[in-house]
């Protein structure tokens, strides 16, 4: 056994080095690369610019290599040379290289868009991978916008790729959106919405705007050619209690997908100037009963805040805009971190852990969700979710009988704990409204147990 | 649609007659989360508003209140205010934004 620790050990370093070999040839030769396309982009340039004496009579700009990449969409007759050549000419930023980004900035990628940028703050992570297809098992722990860009630079090396590596904010929204014809909106958040809408409005760019959650997604293309922006829609942000993301209330990887597609899909048409964009409309996908809604939506309201008749929304109030105040959201997905007890009503996870081993009687509850509990849970946990935890105090108090903890001290030992250590403040509130004065939480959580007491347990 | 749209003018000729409406309403998105279905039949007394029917719907689901500020609110696949009527058969659909990618 011991032998095999010691090869364990030793293979697991050999590998180790091995990779950040190959990640630093990996980054020679994506710099290379690089150097050598911004090379043949410009002789090409100058090639076509110097010798129009061509001995092929094409009346158009794509060259040998271009058309027999693109013949399919060349074959197309409402598409045609035309088509292609528009592409081509035209650049798209795509923001968020997740699981919208993903297939979008694949798909135009391979399409030709001419300049493709992509923006994106965060790095791949191993839960990101069972939707946002453009990043591989490589390249976790590494910036987004980094796996994205040599992901699309693979598929299409004739292309322009551009990484915006920045969190995006009103401080540098206006000059990055600038840059591109079109914007692809496959942000994750409330705020965020608001604030690339507002900027295309400000700025003049068309928005394909896409949003995926659960088993549902939502398309629809925003301020083009003097149709409604997100804002006509949506004047008042919804309640935070209505904004779930993926990474609590879950989503079907395919689902993004799918709405990613049809955003580069909508992209392309507007690039390409073909087809009739979905514009005053808004497409519905019901994964479950795989139903493809097209409602009619309103117009640009003449009263829009931002794009009305009498909105005066210039580029300065844009950037003084705080838009994590208006929606009572922020802007990042990192989830928020409440503060609602006193320190005496909390426990860190490794006092628990001294606790328990020392054999102290306790009445631990969990107050997920149902299905949250079923992917993993602490021994001898009780789940309670705290949307039922007021009807369900006589099973608290029964299991504290039962431990043989005296009414004295109501509640003493007994602790409460959640994924990250929000629901278990807001569940130890109500312990102490109803008697169980003693009661704590656990603070940070799940995720706090598996970072300080025992990393083999698992997150999600 | 065709078949709806074919249904809806035979029930208007009706509609006048009757003391109530019979609708379909549609759950999309945080909607449906809180109803738990992804569409219901609703009866409302004829002449009723599309507001009318929300009431109705918060009064048997009170989660939905927070949503009504922020939806699309839509009849038979077209957008339509607080303020219209509501026919016979007609088809309502709740639609608040996603924001999750």
């Amino acid at each position: 056994m011991e032998a095999n620790g010691g090869d364990v050990a030793r293979i697991r370093s050999e590998l180790k080095s091995l990779k950040a070999a190959k990640s630093d040839i990996e980054t020679r030769i994506s710099g290379l690369e690089a150097q050598l396309r911004d090379l043949t982009l410009l002789n090409a340039s100058t090639v076509s610019n110097g010798s129009v004496t061509g001995d092929s009579s094409c009346n158009h700009e794509l060259s040998p290599d271009m058309i027999y990449r693109y013949s399919r969409h060349l074959l197309l007759p409402s598409f045609g040379v035309q088509g292609q050549s528009n592409i081509l000419k035209s650049s798209i930023l795509v923001i968020g290289a997740g699981g919208l980004g993903s297939p979008a900035l694949l798909y135009l990628a391979a399409s030709g868009v001419g300049r493709l940028g992509v923006v994106d703050h965060d790095i791949v992570e191993l839960n990101n991978m069972h939707r946002q297809v453009i990043h591989t098992e490589s390249f976790i722990g590494q910036p987004k916008v980094k796996s994205a860009a040599t992901a699309c630079r693979s598929i299409n090396s004739m292309i322009k790729i551009v990484e915006h590596q920045v969190a995006l904010r009103t401080s540098n929204a206006l000059e990055i959106l600038n840059q591109y014809d079109i914007i692809v909106d496959a942000t994750d958040n409330a705020p965020s919405r608001y604030m690339i809408s507002d900027c295309c409005v400000v700025l003049g760019k068309p928005l394909v705007s896409g949003a995926a959650l659960g088993l549902e997604g939502q398309l629809t293309v925003y301020n083009y050619n003097g149709g409604p922006c997100y804002r006509c829609l949506f004047p008042t942000p919804p309640p935070t209690t209505a904004c779930q993301r993926c990474a609590d209330s879950g989503v079907l990887g395919i689902v993004p997908g799918i709405i990613g597609c049809l955003q580069a899909l909508e992209a392309i048409k507007i690039a390409s100037a073909i087809g009739e964009p979905l514009s005053g409309r808004m497409l519905l996908f019901d994964a479950l009963s795989a139903r493809i809604r097209t409602v009619k939506i309103r117009g640009r309201s003449l009263d829009c805040e931002v794009c009305g008749e009498n909105a005066a929304f210039t580029q300065k109030q844009f950037r003084d805009f705080d838009y994590e105040r208006f929606t009572q959201s922020r802007l990042s997905t990192a989830p928020s971190k409440l503060n609602l007890l006193p320190a005496e009503s909390r426990i860190s996870s490794r006092e628990l852990m001294e606790k328990i081993v020392k054999g102290e009687p306790y009445v631990l509850v969990d107050v997920r969700p149902e299905h949250h509990f079923r992917i993993v849970s602490l021994p001898n946990a009780v789940n309670i979710p705290l949307s039922s935890l007021e009807a369900r105090l006589p099973e608290i108090s029964c299991a504290l009988n039962k431990e043989g903890i005296t009414d004295s001290e109501k509640g003493a030992n007994l602790y409460v704990v959640c994924r990250r250590g929000n629901d278990s403040q807001r569940a130890v509130q109500i312990l102490h409204s109803k008697g169980f004065t003693s009661a704590r939480d656990i603070t940070g959580g799940l995720e706090a147990w598996a970072r300080d007491v025992d990393p083999k347990f698992p997150t999600y | 649609m065709d078949v709806t749209e074919v249904k809806a003018e035979n029930a208007d000729s009706q509609s006048s007659k009757k003391e109530s409406v019979k609708i379909k309403v549609l759950f999309f998105a945080r909607a449906r989360d809180i109803v738990g279905l992804p569409s219901m039949p609703l009866e409302v007394s004829s002449g009723s508003t599309a507001s009318d029917c929300l009431n109705k719907l918060v009064a048997l689901f009170p989660g939905l209140e927070e949503l009504r500020g922020c939806m699309v609110l839509a009849v038979n696949e077209e957008y339509t205010t607080e303020s219209a009527i509501i026919k016979e058969e007609d088809e309502l659909a709740i639609i608040p934004p996603i924001s999750g990618g």
